[in-house]
């Protein structure tokens, strides 16, 4: 029987990968906008594991709200990913350090 | 037992998926390693019967979001050398905090002060149970609101999207509709009545 704990315990696996990918791919924006998309997963992970195990519905439209955030977060994160590449030929996250236009 | 040993199997694919979705060399990898993590998470939460997450799992994230993400892989010429370069500098500093996290929160399942018990599995659901009813049930009456703000959270990511990727490029030979529809006949065809020449 899956018991809450299995559930937990993969999820915080999930959620850790992703910090350490984070760590690991500072430089590449691409990578990065991914191991957030990760960390989402892990996180909704925890929400549907405790909506079901406490029988109470609230968590599964919480995790459809942070699916509808994240899609509309990742496309906007590619779209400036993709200027920023044309105006840069670069997506290294050390050479952003201009703030000015 | 037999949810347990998938569970364990689809939670073994996933952790690899995840794993290669960080240390993988080249991009496209990565995405479809994240593909992959998408549909075994997708697997699980089945295993757990919530089954309309799991579907919109696969239809939104792996059939629009990642889909997004391959193009955008493919479409930008990166160079993955300068962007791998000092790629362990900082990994051990990586690791530390990932097993810092996974300490925490194995003390918080384990020390059972939750005030429920995390060993037991689910209660079972009654027979003609339909998650994607229930839900709907709910989001419409309920959640109604935070729906239409989602809605318009999505609204506001197009045009955002739109706006920062459109480009204005000068010298582009486009059509006006506003000046076609203002053309009059008059202003193109304008009638001469003359002599015909007279034969030689």
């Amino acid at each position: 029987m899956i018991t809450l704990a299995h559930l937990l315990t993969l999820s915080a696996l999930l959620f850790a990968l992703s910090v350490a990918g984070i760590f690991l791919n500072r430089k590449n924006v691409l990578l990065l906008l991914m191991c957030i998309e990760l960390l989402l997963l892990a996180a909704n992970f925890n929400f549907v594991a405790f909506s079901r195990y406490l029988g109470r519905l609230d968590g599964q439209i919480f995790v459809f709200f942070v699916l509808t955030v994240a899609a509309a977060e990742s496309a906007i994160g590619l779209a400036i990913l993709v200027v920023l590449f044309r105006e840069r030929r670069s997506i290294n996250v050390e050479e952003l350090d201009q703030l000015r236009g | 037992m037999l949810p347990l040993i998938l569970f364990y199997f689809f939670g073994t694919i996933l952790v690899l998926a995840a794993l290669s979705v960080i240390v993988s060399r080249n991009p496209v990898y990565s995405a479809l390693g994240l593909v992959l993590c998408f549909v075994t998470s997708a697997a699980i939460w089945l295993l757990i019967e919530a089954e309309f997450l799991a579907i919109v799992l696969v239809l939104v994230y792996v059939g629009a979001v990642m889909v997004l993400f391959l193009f955008v892989v493919m479409m930008l010429d990166i160079d993955l050398e300068e962007l791998r370069a000092g790629f362990t500098r900082f990994a051990w500093l990586g690791w530390m905090v990932a097993a810092v996290i996974v300490l925490e929160i194995a003390g918080v399942v384990l020390t059972r002060q939750l005030g429920i018990d995390v060993t037991r599995g689910a209660a079972p659901l009654p027979a003609g149970y339909s998650n994607t009813e229930e839900l709907g049930a709910l989001l419409y009456s309920r959640y109604a609101y935070p729906f239409e703000i989602a809605a318009m959270v999505l609204l506001v990511a197009i045009v955002a999207a739109i706006s920062l990727t459109l480009r204005h490029r000068p010298n582009l030979k486009v059509q006006d509709i506003g000046r076609q529809v203002a053309a009059r006949a008059s202003e193109r065809v304008r009638l001469v009545s003359m002599d015909s020449e007279p034969r030689e």
